[in-house]
């Protein structure tokens, strides 16, 4: 077991614990990652203690200790959090510490990019610099971010506290947008293709997983299971994104051999726990939509080569998001599994009236390009080529387009 | 305990225009949450329109005044409530028995620890 280990494993249960005595977020985290510090300067030559989150809490409880001292002498009041009495059933970093504390990082008052800020930094202990990365801002940004998020949840009163079972569901769902806003951030494109950034993702499932471990309630929440399982199954693919020159892999070009499988696997499994009770993920619009884009990446991970993809029953999926969600950028890719199916021209179709919804989009016009230069309908083709490339601010991208459309008018 | 200030914003005319029969529903949930919070409401109270506001600045030694509230947006202050509670969440629970035709702000009030008179 290394210290690192033991930030990974032991941070949030730790801190939920000083947080639900001290009260004070900014001294229980300031304390903990203080007892951290010490660690990694006495650790190495002292030796790992025989119990080290014991060690490190009570290295984080003296550091408040003093810390409180200093103020008392200061005079100075500080804000408190509100925190309910925990009840005796809750043992010493007992689950319902660390899921009080994960509901007041993804509090609904906090905006969703905030709430997944504070809830990486102080559920996970992510450093603020990885943060920054991950959500493509600079440290100073993110940092100022947080500080105004740990304000925010003081001064407003968001209790450290489990609410009644009529708002803990709706409550657990807005941790699973907040983690899957965390998740995406890692994967939206930056400059250039970023391992590090897509590995920072990887953070929001374990975030998921924490969460999901917090109780019965939280494992029940059918949007947390199907997140899990669709943030599984897309970061399985991870490892095949990247060229050996760096560059962006797309999908049916990427060696599958490099796909995580037991990723897969868990993420295939959680998806049979879903759909065996039939009714239990549709009951709530987000676990419906987060189970159908699992469906979807559950159907690209069990094609062996790209050819093999079952496109019919994908543009399916996509005919149900499209209904759950209205979301015009769904409607543009069952457009193209629909074309992918066979049905070109009922795909173009789909494609219409997409315009006003999505002016500034390249992917729209290149797509429609590739489906009428597959009905033979190049002029057309050429003209949609020209709106793509005129909107795509994407170098790489662009010249893959000017070439598409050189290629059609030498025919 | 915190005392919150809880602003309820609306369509200036929605109250007066409305069906006798929404007006009548609205009033209810007004009682409703009057009921349910009870003794923590510190105060509350129905504004005038806003046709009938007065916004006061001192500027450079002179009481300047404007006709107007202090901002036009389409959505208005019409009444308000001063209430106790411990905590944010608790607030939400209970602002959430009101009628759904407002923008509901909420905002702690803070502690001013001023100089003694």
């Amino acid at each position: 077991m290394s210290l690192e280990n033991v930030w990974r494993d032991e941070w949030g249960r730790l801190l939920a614990l000083l947080v639900a005595q001290t009260r004070r977020l900014d001294l229980a985290e300031d304390a903990l990652a203080d007892a951290f510090e010490r660690a990694a300067r006495t650790w190495p030559a002292a030796g790992m203690p025989e119990n080290p989150p014991a060690w490190l809490l009570t290295a984080a409880r003296r550091r408040v200790l003093d810390r409180l001292r200093a103020e008392a002498v200061a005079a100075r009041k500080q804000p408190q959090l509100v925190a309910e009495v925990r009840t005796a059933a809750t043992g010493p970093g007992g689950d319902d510490d660390l899921l009080r504390l994960v509901l007041l990082a993804a509090h609904p008052a906090l905006s969703e990019e905030a709430g997944a800020a504070l809830t990486l930094r102080l559920v996970l202990g992510v450093a603020t610099a990885d943060i920054a990365r991950l959500f493509l801002v600079p440290e100073a940004t993110m940092a100022a971010r947080l500080t105004r998020a740990r304000k925010k949840v003081v001064a407003a009163g968001v209790p450290l506290a489990i609410p009644d079972d009529s708002v803990l569901p709706e409550r657990l769902e807005t941790v699973a947008r907040v983690a899957y806003l965390a998740f995406t951030a890692g994967y939206a494109p930056g400059s250039g293709v970023d391992v590090v950034r897509a590995e920072l993702a990887g953070e929001a499932i374990r975030l998921v997983r924490i969460v999901r471990g917090t109780g019965p309630a939280a494992a029940a929440t059918p949007a947390l299971t199907a997140l899990l399982a669709l943030m599984l199954l897309q970061h399985a693919r991870r490892d095949a994104r990247v060229g050996a020159d760096g560059r962006l892999v797309l999908l049916p070009q990427q060696d599958r051999t490099a796909w995580h499988g037991e990723e897969i696997a868990e993420g295939r499994s959680l998806l049979a726990d879903l759909t065996g009770q039939r009714g239990v993920a549709v009951d709530s619009a987000l676990a419906a939509e987060y189970l159908l884009q699992a469906l979807i990446a559950a159907e690209h991970a069990r094609a062996g080569i790209a050819a093999d993809t079952d496109w019919v029953t994908i543009a399916d999926y996509y005919r149900q998001l499209e209904r759950l969600t209205g979301s015009p950028v769904v409607r543009l890719n069952r457009a193209v599994a629909v074309a992918e199916a066979g049905d070109v021209t009922n795909a173009i179709t789909l494609l219409d009236g997409l315009d006003e919804q999505l002016p500034h989009s390249h992917r729209l016009p290149a797509v429609r390009a590739e489906l009428l230069a597959r009905e033979g309908r190049h002029t057309d083709a050429v003209r949609a080529y020209d709106v793509a490339i005129a909107r795509c601010a994407n170098e790489p991208e662009r010249l893959q387009l000017i070439d598409r459309r050189r290629g059609l008018s030498a025919t | 305990m915190t005392t919150y200030l809880v602003l309820l914003a609306g369509a200036e005319n929605e109250w007066s225009d409305a069906d006798p029969a929404d007006r009548a529903r609205w009033h209810q949930e007004h009682l409703t949450f009057g009921r349910v919070v009870g003794d923590a409401i510190l105060g509350g109270e129905a504004l005038a329109g806003v046709d009938t506001a007065t916004t006061l600045r001192r500027r450079t030694g002179t009481v300047q005044l404007t006709d107007g509230p202090f901002a036009e947006t389409a959505e208005q202050i019409g009444g308000f409530y001063l209430i106790e509670a411990t905590d944010l969440d608790q607030v939400v629970t209970w602002c959430a028995l009101l009628p759904e035709i407002y923008s509901i702000e909420i905002r702690p009030c803070i502690q001013l620890e001023g100089p003694e008179a």
